[in-house]
C-alpha cells in the first residue's frame, strides 16, 4: 500500500474520530474542534490521493484544499464568536437540550 | 433595444450584482436600503431576461465557461429550466422579503441585515447557476454562513442557541458533501457535472459519494429525521429571516440533491429512490403532527415546513416511471410552497409586531384589527393545505395523479393524510384569529408595507393555481429531464 | 436526553449515556471501515487533471500549477471564497460585542518579540506573495502570515489609530474581493467572458489580484481576532 493511501486512510480516521467527538461531546468548543478535525481529515484525503499521479502531484486538489481551508477558517471564526456570545448571554457553553416536541 | 437587452449576460448579472451591491452596502451603510431594493428589483428583470435567453437557444440551456477554459479544467456556469425555476423563486421571494425588511429592521439591525442579505442572494444565484460540484460546495458554505448570521441577528439567548445548532448542522452537512466531492474527483478526475455524468458507473466510491452527499444535503434541507435544527432556528429568528430560511435556503440544498440525482447519480436512482420516498412520507406525517401540537405560530409554521419538504421527496420513487409529470409537480410544489411559506412567516412577523407575542391561543380578534394580515394567513394557508385554486393544489394534484397512475397507494394515503393534518393546523390558526383572547393586549402599530408584502406573496401563491400551463411551459422541465436521460 | 423511562433497562442516566456512546462509537467505526474500503478500492495510479493543467500552464501567466489553478483556471472559486471570508467578518461584527483590545502593557518578552518579528513577518509575506508565481506560495499563504503579524501586534498592545477604523478599514477589507469582481466585470465587458485574462498580461493581472487579496486576507484575519467592530461604528 503506497504512501498516498496510507495518508488517505489516516484522513478517514480523522474524519470518523471527529464525527464521534462532534456527536458525543456537549461543550461547544469541543464540537467546533471536532468539526475542524473532520475538515482536516477530508483535506488530507484530497491531498493524499493527489499524489497518485506520480512525481508531480495533481494541482487541482491542492487548490481545492486551499479554498477549503479558507472556508473552514471563516466558519470557525463565526462559530467561535457565536459560542462566546452565547456564553456571555447565558453563562454556559453548551446547547440547551430541551426540545419542544 | 431588444438586441442589446438580449446580449446582456443576465445569468452573470444575477451573480455579480448582489456581490457588488453587498460590498457597497458594507462600505456605505447609508446606501444599504436603496441598494438592497434595487438589487431585488433587478433580480426579477434578470430572471425574465435569462428565461428569454434560454428559450432562444437550441438546447434550452445557457452555458458560460468562466475564464474561457471550459470543463474539466475550468468552471462552467449553466442554466436550464430547473435553474430558472429556482432563480425565479429566489427573485420573487427575495423581492417580497426585501420590501418587508425595509420596515421590519430598525437602525442597528438594518445596517447589519442588508449587506449579509445581499451576499445571501448572491450565494443563492451562484448556487443555481453553477455546474461544478466543488463550486457548489463554496456557494453552499457562503449560503450557510450568511443564513446563520441572519438567524442570530436578534441576539437573544434563544436566537444564539438556534443559530449555533444551525451552524453546527450546516457545517457537518458541508463536510460530508465535500468528502463526497473528494471521492468523486479521485475516481473520475473531474468535478464538472456533465463530464462526471458521462463517466460515472455504480462503483463503491460512487455509492459512498451518494451516501455522503445525500446525507449532507438531507441534513441541510431539514428532511426527517435530520430536521432537528430547523424549529429552534426559526423560533427566534426575525420573521423575514425565517421566510428566507424556509422558502429559499432549504430549497437550495434540495435543488443540489435533485440536480445530482438527475445527472451524476442517475445509475443509482432506483435503489436509493425508495429510501428517499420513505423519509419523505415520514416527514409529511411527523411534521404535520408536530405542527398540530404547537402553541406558538412560528414553530407551527416551522414544522409545517418539515412536512412540506417531505412532499418534495415523495416524488423520487415516482420519477422513474413518469419523469415529466413528477418533476413538474415538484416544481409547482417548490414554487408555491416558497411563496406561501414566506407569506406565512411575514404574517407571523406582523402578528408578533402587533401583539408582542405569537401564542396562537392568545390571538386577539386579528381578523378585525389586521385584516390584510389575516387575509395573507388565509390565502397562504389555502396553498399549504392544497385547496383549489392555488399553486399548492396544482402541485399536490399532479403528484397525487402520478401516484395513482402508478398504483402507489401508500404514497396516496400519506398525501391525503398530510392534507388533512395541514387543514387541521391551518384552521387552528385561522380559528383563533377570529376570536377574542382572554386577556386584552395593547396593540403595536404594524407598518402597511409589512402587511401588504405578506399579502402579495400569498396572492402570488394562489394566482399560480390559475397559471399552471404557461408557467410549466416557461420552465420547460421536459428539456431538463430529456437531456439528462439522453446524455448519461 | 430527557426521556429516561426506558423499560427493561436500568434508569441510571449515566449507564444509558455510556450505552449510547458505545452505540455511536460502533456506528462511527462502521462508517470508518466502509470509507476505508471505498478509498482502497480507488485505482492506485490516477492522473486526474494534472496533464490538462500542464498543457495549459503556459497560457496561464504563472509557472506554479497550483497558483495557475487557483487564480486562473478556477479563479471563480477563489472569488467566491474571498467573499466567504469577508462575510465571516461581517457576521462576527453583526453579532455585536465590543472589540477586544488589550489594555495592559505587554511584558518585555512579548514587547521585544513583537518588535523583532513583525517586520520579518511582513517581509516574509511579501516574499511569499512574489514567489507564488513560480513556487509554492501566493496570496493565501502571504495573507495568513500578514494576519499573524497583525495578531502579534494586537497582542503586544498596539491599537490602530481611531481615524482609520471606519471607512478606511472597510476599504482595506473589501479590496480583495472587490478587485476580483472588478476584473471579472472588466473581462466581461471587454471580452464577453468572465475572468478571461488576456494571455500577455495574465501574469501581471494575477499579481495584482494576489496583492489585493493578501492585504485583504491579512487584515480580515487580524480583525477576526479582534472579534468586534471598532467602537467608531456603534453610533449609526
Amino acid at each position: 500500500m503506497s504512501l498516498a493511501f496510507t495518508y488517505a486512510l489516516i484522513g478517514v480516521g480523522l474524519f470518523t474520530m471527529g464525527l464521534y467527538a462532534l456527536i458525543v461531546h456537549a461543550h461547544l468548543l469541543r464540537k467546533i474542534l471536532a468539526l475542524n478535525i473532520m475538515g482536516s481529515g477530508v483535506f488530507m484525503i484530497l491531498v493524499a490521493l493527489a499524489k497518485r499521479s506520480g512525481d508531480v502531484p495533481d494541482p487541482v486538489p491542492h487548490a481545492m484544499v486551499i479554498t477549503g481551508i479558507v472556508v473552514a477558517v471563516s466558519a470557525t471564526a463565526l462559530a467561535l464568536t457565536l459560542m462566546l456570545k452565547l456564553n456571555a448571554t447565558s453563562g454556559r457553553a453548551t446547547l440547551v437540550d430541551d426540545r419542544q416536541d | 433595444m431588444h438586441e442589446t437587452l438580449s446580449q446582456i449576460p443576465w445569468a452573470l448579472v444575477l451573480i455579480l450584482l448582489p456581490l457588488v451591491t453587498g460590498m457597497l452596502a458594507f462600505l456605505w451603510p447609508r446606501l444599504a436600503i436603496p441598494l438592497g431594493l434595487m438589487t431585488a428589483a433587478m433580480q426579477i428583470l434578470a430572471v425574465i431576461g435569462l428565461g428569454w435567453q434560454i428559450h432562444s437557444t437550441n438546447d434550452a440551456a445557457y452555458h458560460h465557461a468562466v475564464g474561457g477554459w471550459g470543463a474539466p479544467l475550468g468552471i462552467v456556469l449553466y442554466a436550464d429550466g430547473l435553474s430558472l425555476l429556482m432563480l425565479t423563486v429566489t427573485a420573487l421571494v427575495g423581492l417580497g422579503v426585501s420590501i418587508y425588511s425595509v420596515e421590519y429592521f430598525q437602525r442597528e439591525q438594518a445596517l447589519r441585515f442588508w449587506p449579509i442579505w445581499l451576499f445571501l442572494l448572491a450565494a443563492l444565484n451562484a448556487l443555481f447557476l453553477t455546474a461544478d460540484i466543488f463550486n457548489l460546495y463554496v456557494t453552499l458554505e457562503l449560503l450557510g454562513l450568511a443564513a446563520v448570521t441572519l438567524t442570530a441577528l436578534a441576539g437573544s439567548k434563544a436566537a444564539l442557541d438556534g443559530a449555533m445548532r444551525y451552524l453546527l448542522a450546516t457545517l457537518l452537512g458541508s463536510l460530508c458533501y465535500l468528502l463526497g466531492v473528494a471521492l468523486l474527483y479521485h475516481s473520475y478526475g473531474t468535478v464538472d457535472i456533465s463530464t462526471l455524468a458521462e463517466r460515472v458507473e455504480a462503483t463503491p466510491a460512487v455509492w459512498a459519494a451518494l451516501g455522503l452527499m445525500g446525507a449532507g444535503l438531507i441534513l441541510k434541507t431539514a428532511l426527517f429525521p435530520l430536521h432537528f435544527w430547523l424549529p429552534p432556528a426559526h423560533a427566534s429568528a426575525p420573521a423575514p429571516v425565517s421566510a428566507i430560511l424556509s422558502a429559499l435556503v432549504i430549497k437550495a440544498a434540495f435543488y443540489i440533491l435533485l440536480r445530482l440525482w438527475l445527472t451524476i447519480f442517475s445509475p443509482l436512482n432506483e435503489s436509493a429512490a425508495t429510501l428517499l420516498g420513505l423519509l419523505g412520507g415520514a416527514a409529511v406525517l411527523w411534521g404535520s403532527l408536530q405542527a398540530l401540537r404547537q402553541t406558538r405560530l412560528k414553530l407551527l409554521i416551522a414544522y409545517s415546513t418539515v412536512a412540506q419538504i417531505g412532499y418534495l421527496f415523495l416524488a423520487f420513487p415516482l420519477a422513474a416511471a413518469a419523469a415529466l409529470s413528477t418533476w413538474n409537480a415538484v416544481a409547482y410544489l417548490a414554487l408555491s410552497h416558497a411563496l406561501a411559506k414566506a407569506a406565512l412567516f411575514l404574517a407571523a412577523g406582523n402578528l408578533l409586531c402587533f401583539g408582542g407575542h405569537d401564542r396562537i391561543a392568545d390571538f386577539d380578534r386579528v381578523v378585525r384589527r389586521l385584516p390584510i394580515t389575516a387575509a395573507a394567513l388565509a390565502l397562504a394557508g389555502v396553498s399549504i393545505i392544497g385547496l383549489p385554486p392555488s399553486g399548492g393544489f396544482i402541485g399536490k394534484w399532479l403528484l397525487l395523479e402520478t401516484a395513482l397512475g402508478q398504483g402507489r397507494w401508500d404514497l396516496v394515503i400519506v398525501m391525503l393524510l398530510g392534507g388533512l393534518l395541514a387543514a387541521a393546523y391551518v384552521f387552528k390558526v385561522l380559528g383563533h384569529s377570529f376570536t377574542e383572547a382572554d386577556v386584552m393586549h395593547e396593540a403595536g402599530a404594524v407598518p402597511k408595507i409589512m402587511e401588504w408584502s405578506a399579502l402579495l406573496l400569498a396572492i402570488a401563491a394562489v394566482v399560480l393555481g390559475f397559471l399552471a400551463v404557461p408557467v410549466l411551459d416557461w420552465f420547460g422541465l421536459g428539456e431538463v429531464v430529456g437531456i439528462r436521460a439522453v446524455s448519461s | 436526553m430527557s426521556d429516561q423511562s426506558k423499560q427493561g433497562i436500568s434508569n441510571d442516566p449515566a449507564q444509558i449515556a455510556a450505552l449510547v456512546r458505545v452505540l455511536i462509537a460502533l456506528l462511527v467505526t462502521g462508517l470508518g471501515v466502509v470509507l476505508a474500503y471505498v478509498i482502497l478500492s480507488l485505482p492506485s495510479v490516477a492522473v486526474g487533471l494534472s496533464q490538462v493543467v500542464n498543457v495549459h500552464l503556459q497560457q496561464s501567466g504563472v509557472t506554479n500549477p497550483v497558483t495557475a489553478v487557483l487564480l486562473n483556471f478556477r479563479g471563480y472559486d477563489t472569488l467566491l471564497e474571498m467573499v466567504v471570508l469577508l462575510l465571516a467578518l461581517m457576521g462576527v461584527w453583526a453579532l455585536g460585542g465590543a472589540a477586544h483590545f488589550h489594555d495592559d502593557a505587554p511584558g518585555p518578552v512579548l514587547n521585544t518579540l513583537a518588535r523583532l518579528l513583525v517586520p520579518v513577518l511582513i517581509m516574509v509575506a511579501a516574499y511569499l506573495l512574489w514567489v507564488g508565481a513560480h513556487a509554492p506560495g501566493g496570496a493565501f499563504q502571504a495573507g495568513s502570515v500578514l494576519g499573524a503579524a497583525g495578531v502579534l501586534l494586537l497582542l503586544a498592545g498596539w491599537r490602530p489609530p481611531i481615524a482609520l477604523m471606519a471607512l478606511p478599514l472597510r476599504f482595506v477589507l473589501v479590496i480583495g474581493p472587490a478587485a476580483f469582481v472588478a476584473i471579472a466585470l472588466g473581462t466581461l465587458v471587454s471580452k464577453g467572458q468572465l475572468l478571461a485574462y488576456p494571455v500577455n498580461n495574465a501574469g501581471l493581472l494575477i499579481l495584482v489580484l494576489e496583492a489585493a487579496a493578501t492585504v485583504s486576507i491579512g487584515v480580515t484575519l487580524a480583525a477576526l481576532f479582534v472579534g468586534g467592530q471598532p467602537q467608531d461604528e456603534q453610533h449609526k
